[in-house]
């Protein structure tokens, strides 16, 4: 796949604030691309960024190969979905998705049918006269994504498009946004704080916290193998321990030392690991290094979370066996279950 | 992107120029020894001296400032109780009567000043004091009225329905609960009131009567001959107090969003 | 709540007497002969016929054509202004619209007397011109120095609703026009011009309602031979005494103002 956007070293101050502290991002084509971090990490301006919006304070925004962080938005090749999807509430569905095209005074029959196609593709037969402001929040989302896409675009941004729906129809919508990305075969860069939306339809995650990219990688790794401490609590619920890093294949923490499948750190570097509430298992105390407690169960609908008091701290663990509280029990998992990552400073 | 040009700037400026330009030299020629409005000949308040033994002035002044209060006393009373029951009733007529309410301020001034004219010629009124209070309640009420009832949408009706639960009567919820609640409001449309009543001609003139003249007609009547220092001087001390009110008035209007 | 419904009523006494009556009895006179005497009502359209009288149609004229050049001229030097300060940061807006309010509080006979200052034959602007070596030019008591006067007392009236309607506008549908590749003046004509329209509709309203029916300005601006549509019904009322063909204007004018603004309100509907 080539590159069709790189992100070099971007900086970016509003006032004296700095929200992006040098971002570098190469983003490829037909890829299906999430920035994910919590509201404020600088995701959004990314973004706007990446569109036209905003101009960055320094650093370069390469188009194939092309600097074009000076070029005003509508001589981008990029489109966008807005967030609260800015429908034009002057015009109708079809007025509204031929908006672009009308602009570059393309024949009428020739809009017409670009627009019909388009409704074909999000589902929206015949709304072509309705009235944007009547529609329902979903049918203004598909409308907003066929007004960007009847554009052509080599890529389509998105910023937060499913988080003024409801639960029920952002997860309809998530399937429906990547059957359409695989339809259309383009670029999407998808702005989004829910890990969930993030893990379940992105090729590429990038992880931002702070102004700064945390992580980048497919879904699996970053669940699996959390760079850092921030990476691994914001994304899914885990166990995060202080440790050290006796050799390769050799991690040491709680006073016990357990066998692992990281390697590449220092000897006895302090490190910290993380244990998937998941991949614990409790077992007869005897069976296990760590001993504890189990302090409270809670019933989770598939499964049970139960809080386990150790000497040094309380674990937590989700599984379908019940144990009652007040009992002994043991804390096991295998060395694939074991995930280091570098220490951080100040989380 | 939005950011604004230099000439935008510029334009942005010179409106506003043009806008407070004849009023800031109504200012500097009423300190102007001169009497005429051309050349600045020096710095002089005799044109204010001379205002203050202007009996018949002074006496339009007071008949304003009667007049001003007393019809915002009133208006400010069937204002509030108008936007209050407005507010409560679910009666087919209420669309009806929110148009009437803003209606005075629909019509030509004119229209109303020459409407009222013809009322109490035919009420056998005697033009005065009592005919021009009637008169502004015409425009004082629904200026009070829409401002409270702005002030009642953004409340929280379930405040009210709080105070009954705890054992308040009606008159009681009213007037510790929803009263305060709205007194800024009250406040703010009375003020605005006030600022309209002082300031009108053009009602007044239908219905002063030939021996009353408040501020505004005396400057009017004084006008139409021509421009003199005096009148400039009269101007200052009026732009004064209104610039008053309307502070008191931003004041009031900022803190009730908070 | 059904206790409070009986606070209305002082309100509905109110309204009803002041506003309701009055308004009817205006309709009465205008269709009535010599209505100085109450008893005495007789039928007549003969208000309506010497209204269309060459001198009253051409007071009517003159009215019209400086209400809708008054209208255009604060439309068109106001919508600028309204925008430009509509793209300021929000802190300033609200200081400029501050600016712009201000001088609706200050006493309209003040400011349409400032300006004779600066209009008289021997006034400030030809005194510049006298330096610069221009002989002077009559402004005042002309049609010129009435369109000053009428533009700037009710420019406010048009800065104002344009400006509430472009503020609430949503910035990223203009960001989206950009997106789309509308170019500035592209964005501007297709998306906030035609999202403003209820705001310029509003302004041309006010100050259209506002300009038609003063008769203060022009006579101040104008002298005392100026004669609008205001100035007809002034006169009809307070030095003629035929208070039947100045409640007959008065009705025309209000039919007039009635048809002019449900005309507006179709225009906005059909946006």
């Amino acid at each position: 796949m080539n590159k069709l956007i790189e992100l070099k070293n971007l900086t970016k101050n509003f006032d004296d604030q700095q929200v992006l502290r040098g971002i570098n991002l190469d983003i490829y084509e037909k890829e299906f691309l999430t920035l994910l971090g919590p509201s404020g990490c600088g995701k959004t301006t990314t973004l706007r960024i990446i569109a036209g919006f905003e101009e960055p304070s320094d650093g370069e925004v390469l188009f194939n190969g092309i600097e074009i962080s000076k070029l005003p938005p509508y001589k981008r090749e990029v489109n966008t979905v807005f967030q609260k999807y800015a429908l034009f509430p002057h015009l109708n569905v079809a007025e509204n998705i031929a908006f672009g095209l009308n602009l570059k005074k393309m024949d009428k029959s020739v809009i017409s049918q670009k627009v019909e196609r388009m409704l074909k593709m999000v589902g929206l037969e015949g709304f072509e006269k309705r009235d944007v402001t009547l529609l329902s929040g979903g049918q203004q989302q598909r409308v907003a994504i066929a007004r960007a896409l009847v554009n052509e675009p080599k890529v389509l941004l998105l910023d937060e498009p499913l988080g003024a729906l409801d639960a029920k129809i952002r997860k309809q919508m998530q399937v429906e946004l990547k059957k359409i990305q695989q339809e259309v075969g383009i670029t999407f860069i998808y702005v989004t704080h829910d890990q969930e939306e993030a893990l379940s339809m992105s090729d590429t995650v990038v992880v931002m916290n702070n102004g700064e990219i945390q992580q980048i990688g497919t879904p699996t790794d970053i669940y699996n193998e959390p760079e850092n401490r921030f990476v691994a609590s914001f994304i899914g619920e885990s166990n995060i321990i202080e440790g050290i890093m006796v050799k390769d294949y050799l991690v040491q923490f709680d006073g016990f030392e357990f066998e692992c499948v990281d390697k590449g750190f220092e000897d006895n570097e302090e490190i910290e690991v993380v244990l998937r509430p998941e991949d614990l298992d409790i077992v007869a105390p005897e069976q296990a290094k760590i001993r504890g407690t189990v302090r409270n169960i809670t019933f989770k609908g598939v499964h049970y979370e139960i809080l386990i008091e150790t000497e040094l701290r309380t674990y937590m663990v989700h599984t379908t066996d019940y144990a009652e509280v007040g009992r002994e029990v043991g804390l096991k998992f295998g060395p694939e279950d074991i995930h280091v990552m570098y220490r951080m400073g100040s989380y | 992107m939005r950011k604004n040009s230099k000439f935008a700037g510029f334009y942005m400026g010179l409106i506003f120029f043009l806008m407070y330009l004849p009023i800031a030299i109504v200012i500097i020629f009423s300190f102007n020894e001169s009497k005429l409005p051309v050349r600045l000949t020096g710095f002089s308040l005799k044109w204010y001296q001379e205002l203050l033994q202007d009996n018949a002035m002074l006496e339009a002044l007071v008949n304003s400032l009667i007049l001003g209060c007393l019809s915002c006393l009133v208006s400010a009373v069937i204002g509030t109780l108008g936007a209050v029951g407005l507010s409560r009733i679910r009666w087919k007529s209420r669309g009806v009567l929110e148009y009437i309410s803003i209606l005075p301020l629909m019509i030509p001034e004119i229209i109303l000043g020459m409407v009222l004219m013809a009322f109490f010629y035919l009420l056998g009124l005697p033009f005065g004091m009592l005919t021009l209070l009637i008169g502004h309640t015409v425009f004082c009420v629904p200026y009070i009225l829409m401002e409270v009832k702005a002030r009642l949408v953004g409340m929280d009706p379930s405040l009210e329905e709080a105070a009954r639960d705890l054992g308040a009567g009606p008159g009681r919820a009213f007037w510790d609960i929803t009263l305060p609640l709205i007194m800024p409001a009250v406040i703010s449309g009375s003020l605005l009131a006030f600022a309209m009543s002082m300031d009108d001609v053009v009602i007044s003139i239908f219905i002063n009567g030939p021996r009353l003249s408040t501020l505004p007609i005396k400057v009017y009547t004084q006008l139409k001959t021509g421009v003199t220092p005096e009148i400039n001087a009269l101007c200052t001390l009026l732009l004064i107090a209104t610039l008053i009110i309307f502070l008191i008035y931003t004041r009031i209007t900022k803190n009730k969003h908070k | 709540m059904k206790q409070y419904r009986n606070l209305i009523k002082p309100y509905l006494v109110w309204a009803f007497v002041i506003i309701v009556i009055p308004l009817i009895l205006i309709a009465l006179y205008a269709f009535t002969e010599d209505g100085n005497e109450v008893l005495t009502f007789s039928f007549t359209l003969e208000n309506f016929r010497k209204f269309l009288e060459a001198t009253y149609m051409s007071v009517i004229f003159k009215s019209f054509k400086l209400g809708i050049l008054t209208t255009l001229i604060c439309l068109g030097l106001g919508y600028p202004l309204a925008f430009i300060i509509s793209k300021c940061p929000e802190k300033s807006q609200n200081l400029l619209i501050l600016l712009v309010t201000i001088p609706e509080w200050i006493n309209m006979l003040l400011r349409t007397y400032a300006w004779m200052n600066l209009l008289s034959d021997n006034g400030i602007i030809n005194r510049l011109l006298q330096l610069l070596g221009i002989s002077p030019v009559t402004m005042m008591y002309t049609d010129f120095s009435v369109l000053v006067g009428l533009i700037c007392n009710f420019m406010p009236f048009m800065i104002i609703p344009i400006h509430t309607s472009l503020s609430k506008m949503d910035k990223s549908l203009i960001e989206a026009a950009f997106d789309l590749g509308a170019n500035k003046f592209q964005t501007f004509t297709k998306v906030i011009w035609k999202l403003s329209i209820p705001g310029v509709l509003n302004g041309i309203m006010m100050v259209f309602l506002l300009s038609i029916s003063t008769f203060v300005i022009p006579k101040l601006l104008g002298g005392g031979q100026y004669m609008l549509i205001g100035n007809l019904i002034e006169s009809q009322f307070i030095s003629v005494g035929d208070w039947n063909f100045g409640s007959a204007i008065s009705l025309i004018l209000a039919v007039l103002i009635l048809i002019f603004m449900s005309l507006m309100k179709k225009m906005d509907k059909d946006e």
